[in-house]
């Protein structure tokens, strides 16, 4: 279990104030025109010696991504973009960092910005948390005052500014080259990569793309070192991490805890345990929606951490764990799930566009009983076709959390399902794909 | 990609007006000179502000001129993103978050409100005119699940009870406060445990 004085995020609930007075008296800025001028070799290094992964949901090495900036800034300017769309569902951890912790978001810009030699820094924020968004201006604009922000930022001889822009309720904008897509003005449709934005970015700038919470933790890594950050956790799966615990759990909470806590623990310990008790949990959903749900038996031992659940064939992800107690039905919660990936498909590639919305009748009609046995390998067969031919990881993440629900539930899916063909039983089902079919006689 | 319909009664002219003008200055002054272009979505917002919470045609068009960029283009942005809204929406514009987490804390209980006081269907206005509520999906308040969103504020932690007071309160025009209705300080455990989910909506 994380110590006190461990944790990064003293002020998740709000319990000290958010302004600058407060975030300075919680050591925000402190010493940060010493450590910008160790330089950005020291910096990176630190970084990797921490082996801070992305938080946002893929966990590559952010040390890593930021020495693939180019070191030298050549014709075109260089850009630091923060990924605030915080779109997964289950997930609401960078909510609260940009209401209560916006200090700590600001001066991590500020030192990616001079590691990466970005002078500019756009935040993209959800459209939903206007609030937020409003919020965060206030605490950019008291930084500014204090003159931590603007020309020669925080005495360290570096300019900086960070600009905030407002997305529009789109999901697919919390993938990175959508989210550069949507700032340029455009629709939010991922591009192919490569290029990669390290080297062709915004407005076709070489672009670092970061999540809240990975810029966030960066400012107190660098105070407290490299080497504190890598003592919590496991090896390779270091640090602290804001978990989001909702669902049928006695107490849904956001809680800051260390990477590779048993699930079990942070339950219990952190939300109150399940509705019902222990036994009564039927699944978890442990990284947001696009990871694949775990079972019970896995969930008993299961820790939270990258590989772990990689090893399990699920992830981390966004660490949006979602607890699904006996009193739900598993299908209808995942035919939900499917339904929400239909609605949010950008329509730029056909698998994807198309079998989000297969997927969705598909679980709907099991959902409704009016399935048949060779729907389970309809099913199964379109999440493999989604899954490696679209041009962004949308497709495996509408897919995936299809193929745990194959893999942990299918008898309860073949229970659902009849045998003889709905085509052949002339209901009239609204749902059914070949609807048409049933009104040609020659079919 | 969500279903949109454009409004059939679209006003003839669309200006800005001459504090949005102000604005859009400002708005501008965030993006290099030449790719003013990325000021279509905050302009899009402005122009929803300004005209009641929708967006007309003539405001599409208008941006397209005043950013010197196909009117398609706007077009394309402004049908694409869920958050702008092309046909009239209640003053009290209510969304109610039905993805997963809300829907196993009784989100759908929720709906079945919003259908009984606000309007049978989903964007048309109710008796009096000002409400109108749509579903949506998830609205990133997860741990507050099942929350509702109406204009620019958050209603977390609901129950069937307290989610009925709410729509009472709109339709009387008289909204109450947004924020948590268990009475917890935003994201924390609480202390008080809710037994057999007795709490839920």
């Amino acid at each position: 279990m994380l110590k006190k004085e461990d944790k990064i995020f003293k002020n998740l609930y709000n319990e000290f104030g958010w302004e600058i007075e407060n975030s300075i008296k919680r050591d925000d800025w402190k010493d940060t025109k010493n450590i910008i001028s160790k330089g950005r070799d020291w910096i990176i290094s630190e970084i990797k010696l921490s082996e801070l992964r992305g938080r946002g949901g893929a966990g590559f090495s952010t040390g890593l991504k930021w020495s693939f900036a180019p070191k030298e800034v050549g014709s075109r300017p260089h850009y630091l973009v923060i990924n605030a769309d915080e779109s997964e569902p289950g997930t609401c951890k960078d909510r609260d960092i940009l209401r209560f912790e916006p200090q700590k978001l600001i001066e991590g810009c500020l030192i990616a910005g001079f590691s990466v030699n970005a002078h500019v820094c756009y935040i993209y924020i959800r459209g939903e948390y206007f609030n937020e968004g409003k919020r965060l201006q206030v605490a950019i604009d008291q930084a500014y005052e204090k003159g931590f922000l603007g020309k020669n930022a925080c005495g360290s001889g570096w300019d900086f500014d960070i600009h905030i822009h407002y997305g529009a309720g789109a999901y697919i904008c919390g993938e990175e080259t959508a989210l550069l897509e949507s700032i340029e003005g455009n629709k939010g449709q991922p591009r192919l990569k490569p290029p990669f934005p390290a080297l062709v970015g915004l407005y076709g700038c070489p672009t670092i793309v970061n999540n809240v919470e990975t810029i966030a933790v960066v400012p107190t890594i660098l105070r407290r070192g490299g080497k504190w950050f890598a003592s919590i956790g496991k090896p390779k799966n270091t640090g602290t991490k804001i978990f989001c615990i909702s669902g049928n759990v006695n107490s849904p909470c956001n809680v800051e805890e260390e990477m590779g806590i048993p699930l079990k623990e942070l339950i219990e310990k952190h939300a109150g345990g399940v509705i019902g008790g222990w036994d009564n949990l039927q699944a978890v959903i442990p990284g947001g929606s696009s990871m694949p749900l775990l079972s019970k038996k896995i969930c008993d031992t299961i820790t939270m951490d990258f590989d772990t659940l990689i090893e399990n064939k699920s992830g981390l992800g966004t660490a949006g764990v979602v607890v699904i107690n006996k009193d739900q039905d598993i299908i209808s919660c995942m035919a939900r799930i499917a339904r929400f990936y239909k609605h949010e498909s950008c329509g730029q590639c056909t698998p994807c566009r198309e079998g989000a919305g297969w997927m969705w009748r598909i679980l709907d009609r099991v959902e409704k009983r009016k399935a048949t046995f060779s729907d389970i390998e309809l099913l199964s067969d379109v999440t493999k076709q989604i899954e490696g031919h679209t041009i962004c990881a949308f497709g495996e993440g509408s897919a995936w959390p299809v193929q745990g629900l194959l893999r942990h539930f299918r008898k309860e899916i073949e229970s659902r399902c009849r045998e003889e063909p709905l085509i052949k039983k002339k209901t009239n089902n609204p749902y059914l794909v070949d609807q048409h079919l049933l009104e040609n006689k020659n079919a | 990609m969500s279903l949109k319909k454009v409004h059939d009664e679209q006003p003839k002219e669309f200006k800005f007006s001459s504090e949005n003008l102000k604005k859009a200055e400002e708005i501008l002054k965030k993006y290099p000179e030449k790719n003013k272009k990325s000021a279509v979505m905050p302009f899009l917002y402005l122009a929803q502000r300004q005209n009641n919470n929708w967006i007309p045609l003539a405001a599409m068009k208008y941006i397209a001129n005043f950013l010197s960029m196909p009117y398609i283009s706007v077009y394309e942005v402004a049908t694409f993103y869920s958050m702008y809204n092309l046909a009239p929406v209640g003053k009290h514009f209510i969304q109610v978050c039905t993805t997963t987490p809300c829907l196993i804390r009784g989100a759908d209980k929720i709906v079945k409100l919003c259908k009984e006081k606000i309007s049978p269907k989903e964007n048309e206005l109710s008796k009096a005119g000002n409400c109108s509520w749509m579903e949506v999906e998830c609205l990133g308040a997860c741990v507050s699940a099942p929350m509702i969103q109406i204009n620019d504020d958050y209603y977390e932690d609901l129950d069937e009870k307290s989610a009925k007071d709410i729509l009472d309160s709109l339709i009387k025009d008289k909204p109450l406060k947004p924020g948590s209705y268990r009475g917890r300080a935003n994201t924390s455990p609480e202390k008080k445990q809710t037994i057999n989910g007795e709490n839920h909506a």
